[in-house]
């Protein structure tokens, strides 16, 4: 327990919070719309935020501070208990968390300058912030629960920003839906662990996993406990992080301010499910970790694909989040931790870069998105296109630029991780993705920045844009470029004593296949230095690692060693070729044309282009499996009522109309000559006798009523007696 | 000899009969509030002479059911004459008045 | 200061049975005033001193927690609710101030009285299974707060819920309405 971690730690939580809560209420009466107000407690967040990450960097020890207080007594001897976690992931989602929130708040005074909610939109923002910097905080997971909602009503706040625009306030209600469809299962998920570990603290959660709480069989589809909620858990974090199918909320988001999607796609909302997943990965049975690693693979491939054709700037960049999301969710399936986690840290810098670029540019064109209108632009704003190809080639993995090591991770993990135990079609989707994304981001830096404008009024109009604006990007391209080297990140994650920060977790239960297989212990991180040791021919009986490490580890290392160069070969070919299917396509001569015609190739493949372009058709499909079969079931519904209730009805009726005509006869004579006129008349009678009383005094009623009662109750006495 | 159940029954009683006393002689508005009031009370002090003098367990947790009806009692009171005022208010605003009998739409 | 009441009141039935008859002089007497004063801003004040006596109750009964209850809630909630309600109707100048029972007093008292004797009747007529009752509690608040938080939480927050229902409605009522 590090006292001073634990003060910055809290500061970090409340500082925002409070200037949220000053904001939320004065916000009218500060000058500016207290946008200073804002950024200089987010940026000083950021002091407290690296303060932490290099005091967690330069001690011994993972865990810095697990703070536990009793925190909400249920009933009589149950309590939840809450707390703060600081340890190294903590301290790096800290830092990213705390430093896009803060260049986006500066980015935001330039770009929202004229918004007529501008103090609005600084409360949002810093309700996400502060949202995002709790879930990272908790240490467990009722509170990880509470600011995940909170970060998806900030989410909804700030997409629905301009919820004048229909298409805006539509996209808030499906993000906030959409997301909510995921948390319905990690809700299931957290009430099996509550019921089965009675407590939802992640170090009881992973003594649990070891002791065998969980591993009883649910009975349903031959699935342990441990499965059922890891799979529940993991849906929220599908709904959270976009992955397929609960993808769709991610694209419309786009519909709220530019600076906003950078802030949800690089560091809060969808980092949210990665970091969920990271953190809980220990918790994660094998099955669990198979279903994450195909969930992953298939949005990355998927999302990579329909990123191809888009046509808006931000649609393209959606999707792309989208894809590298995917990314990261199939590295840690297969057990990489540090290449996701790492791929988080770097694609946060770089597409949040990349958003606020485009946020730039769409700035610059008068809010013009189609990147149809574009073109020639680095003439008119070189700064903004030379940090927006940084930023570009680092997400494409080019050589040298932080994407690179962090995707080229992923990509040997995930090629070690199927050369031990199959699983080919996420190598495929790794691979795919990575030729995919290259491309489609090539020609989207061709559309918007070379070329000739093709519109060429907003042309003119264009300017570079300013301070607030240009520093952002200055300060995030350079971090993608540098962002990855010398292997920070895995250093980082690795203890003094040599111990990663996986051996760790791996020391409390945790058995991924990949795990299993490969070292007992020790996934593909930790293997490094395995295969390190391996090659220099130095006996890894030094190591920690060698206590759980039999016979066949230098094998398998040496399988990992090579899956990890080959992965890299692969990755470096794939980028470039990518780039130069890229430029080939949409680079224009001096002829106007380019080398390919991507329009004769979108003619040549038509019905592939009308997938991609649609989106293969999921917003359809959803619309087609609950909007219309609602209206379907409706529709049965009332052709089952006309045809049989109303069938049972008429012949009620009739049956009834010929017992009618019997009664009838018996009615007129009896019934009506004697009852019914009888009683009427006496009724009649009798009212016209007691209206009288019926007076509209409230107190003549009351009094009536209480001699009712007491005669009542006298004659019950004169009787029961 | 201590005071026992019948004394509290028969107070109860008293406050009663006066409650309702006050809400209908009370031309007021107000004064049927205080009446009930009355009533209420009394009602209370039935529960808590029962629950002292009723027998059965009377300590720890399960128990303490008279005071907690108590409890209870008191806060419908509360509700009541929340909602009471409430419409009071809002018959002085459409009536002029408060007095019950100037209030009727139904008179022949 | 509730609990040496009761604790002398199950040793010494003199003190007890003394506080009982003075508390019942002061709301039989109180309450007679609450329902026959001729203002209506008397019989608020004559409300306050039966709602003060019957708290007394409650301590002698066993409850101090009831008794603080009972003060702080409707002494110091209900009743001043009532006198704002006093305070927003009332007209200086009522012009029938004179005869604020109305008409029918006679035969309203005379109805309160037939009432009170079918109740005298029930409650020395009934043979109530009447126990000396076994050591008073202890002090009972904590034993209250966890019977609320256990076997009856379902009624605690349906009450919290009447509550905010009531909240509602009443600010439903006393809106400003459009004409």
């Amino acid at each position: 327990m590090d006292p001073l971690v634990l003060k910055l730690a809290v500061l970090i939580f409340l500082l925002p919070l409070a200037t949220f809560a000053l904001m939320a209420i004065f916000h009218h009466r500060i000058p500016r719309h207290g946008d200073w107000l804002a950024t200089t407690a987010i940026g000083v967040i950021l002091a407290a935020a690296i303060t932490i990450f290099v005091h967690a960097g330069m001690s011994d020890r993972n865990i810095q501070v697990n703070y536990v207080f009793d925190w909400l007594p249920l009933g009589v001897s149950n309590m939840v208990k809450g707390g703060i976690l600081v340890d190294r992931l903590t301290a790096i989602m800290l830092v990213v968390v705390t430093l896009v929130s803060f260049l986006v708040h500066l980015f935001s005074v330039g770009y929202m300058k004229d918004d007529v909610r501008y103090g609005r939109y600084y409360c949002g923002l810093l309700l996400f912030t502060t949202s995002m910097l709790g879930l990272v905080l908790a240490n467990n997971l009722v509170y990880l629960y509470i600011f995940w909602e909170l970060v998806g009503l900030s989410s909804y706040l700030l997409i629905g920003h301009w919820f004048e625009k229909k298409s805006a306030s539509d996209a808030a209600i499906k993000a906030f839906i959409t997301t909510r469809l995921g948390d319905v299962g990690m809700f299931i998920g957290l009430m099996i662990c509550y019921w089965k570990v009675g407590s939802l603290q992640y170090a009881d959660l992973f003594a649990a996993v070891q002791n065998g709480l969980l591993s009883e069989p649910s009975g349903l589809w031959g699935f342990d406990w441990q499965t059922l909620a890891g799979l529940g858990i993991f849906f929220g974090a599908m709904g959270k992080s976009a992955q397929f199918p609960l993808h769709v909320w991610l694209p419309d988001a786009m519909e709220g301010p530019t600076p906003v999607s950078a802030l949800i796609h690089a560091a809060t909302m969808v980092a949210a499910g990665v970091y969920l997943t990271g953190r809980l990965l220990p918790f994660f049975s094998p099955d669990t970790l198979v279903f994450i690693a195909y969930i992953g693979g298939i949005t990355a491939l998927f999302a990579a694909t329909i990123a191809l054709v888009q046509d808006d700037i931000k649609k393209v960049l959606a999707y792309s989040t989208v894809s590298q999301l995917g990314y990261m969710i199939m590295a840690l399936g297969v057990g990489g931790y540090v290449s996701g986690l790492f791929h988080l840290t770097t694609h946060a810098m770089f597409k949040a870069c990349l958003f606020l670029g485009s946020g730039a540019v769409i700035h610059a064109m008068h809010h013009e998105q189609s990147m149809s209108q574009y073109g020639g632009l680095w003439k008119k704003m070189p700064f903004t296109a030379l940090f927006y190809i940084m930023a570009t080639l680092a997400l494409c993995g080019f050589p040298g630029f932080s994407g690179f090591f962090s995707k080229d991770l992923i990509l040997g993990d995930t090629l070690a991780y199927t050369m031990l135990h199959g699983h080919w079609f996420l190598v495929v989707a790794g691979f795919g993705t990575a030729f995919l994304t290259a491309f489609y981001m090539t020609r989207q830096v061709c559309l918007t920045f070379f070329g000739s404008p093709r519109n060429a009024h907003k042309y003119e109009h264009a300017h570079e844009v300013g301070w607030q604006m240009l520093t952002p990007l200055v300060i995030l391209g350079t971090l993608s470029l540098v962002g990855g080297w010398g292997g920070w990140f895995e250093k980082y994650n690795e203890k003094r004593d040599g111990l990663t920060q996986i051996q760790e977790i791996a020391a409390t239960g945790y058995q991924s296949p990949f795990v299993a297989a490969a070292l007992a212990a020790a996934p593909a991180a930790a293997t490094h230095e395995a295969a390190a040791a391996h090659e220099a021919g130095v006996g890894s009986e030094t190591r920690p690692t060698a206590e759980a490490a039999a016979a066949g580890v230098h094998d398998e290392a040496h399988i990992i060693h090579v899956a990890h160069r080959t992965a890299m070969g692969l990755s470096i070919v794939l980028a470039l070729s990518g780039i130069g299917f890229g430029l080939l396509m949409y680079w224009q001569r001096r002829s106007g044309k380019a080398l390919l015609n991507p329009d004769a190739l979108a003619k040549a493949a038509r019905p592939v282009y009308v997938l991609l372009w649609n989106k293969y058709f999921f917003d359809e499909m959803y619309n087609a499996a609950f909007v219309e079969t609602t209206h379907l079931a409706a529709r049965f519904s009332a052709r089952f009522d006309r045809l049989v209730i109303d069938g049972v009805v008429n012949f009620v009726g009739f049956f009834g109309k010929v017992m009618g005509f019997v009664i009838d006869i018996l009615d007129r004579i009896i019934v009506d000559g004697l009852m019914v006129n009888g009683s009427a008349h006496a009724a009649g009678f009798a009212g016209n006798q007691l209206s009288w009383a019926q007076t509209g005094r409230v107190r003549q009623y009351l009094l009536l009523m209480v001699l009712g009662i007491i005669a009542l109750s006298g004659v019950i006495l004169v009787l029961v007696r | 000899m201590p005071v026992g159940l019948h004394a509290y029954l028969l107070v109860a009683a008293i406050l009663f009969a006066l409650g309702l006393v006050a809400c209908m002689a009370r031309r007021n508005a107000i004064g049927i509030l205080i009446g009930i009031e009355l009533i209420i009370n009394a009602a209370i002090i039935n529960f808590m002479a029962f629950w002292r003098f009723g027998g059965g367990v009377m300590d720890g947790e399960g128990g303490l059911v008279g005071p907690l009806f108590g409890v209870f009692l008191i806060l419908l009171a509360a509700c009541e004459a929340a909602v009471a005022l409430a419409i009071l208010l809002s018959l002085y605003f459409n009536f002029g008045t408060i007095e019950v009998d100037s209030i009727h739409q139904m008179q022949r | 200061m509730g609990n040496e009441l009761i604790n002398t009141a199950g040793q010494n039935w003199m003190g007890a049975n003394l506080a009982f008859w003075l508390l019942t002089a002061v709301i039989v007497g109180s309450a007679a005033a609450a329902a026959f004063a001729r203002h209506i801003v008397q019989a608020a004040y004559a409300l306050f001193f039966t709602l003060l006596g019957v708290a007394g109750y409650y301590a002698l009964l066993g409850s101090s927690f009831l008794a603080i209850t009972q003060v702080v809630i409707y002494v110091g909630g209900i009743l001043v609710l009532l006198m704002f309600g006093v305070l927003l109707t009332n007209r200086p100048l009522q012009a029938k101030e004179t005869g604020e029972l109305g008409r029918y007093v006679i035969a309203i008292v005379a109805g309160g009285l037939l009432l009170l004797g079918a109740l005298v009747n029930i409650i020395f007529n009934t043979a109530w299974k009447v126990t000396a009752g076994p050591a008073l509690p202890r002090p009972e608040t904590e034993a209250i707060g966890r019977m609320l938080l256990s076997n009856y939480l379902l009624p605690l927050e349906l009450a919290g819920m009447l509550l905010l229902l009531c909240l509602l409605g009443a600010a439903y009522l006393v809106r400003r309405q459009e004409r």
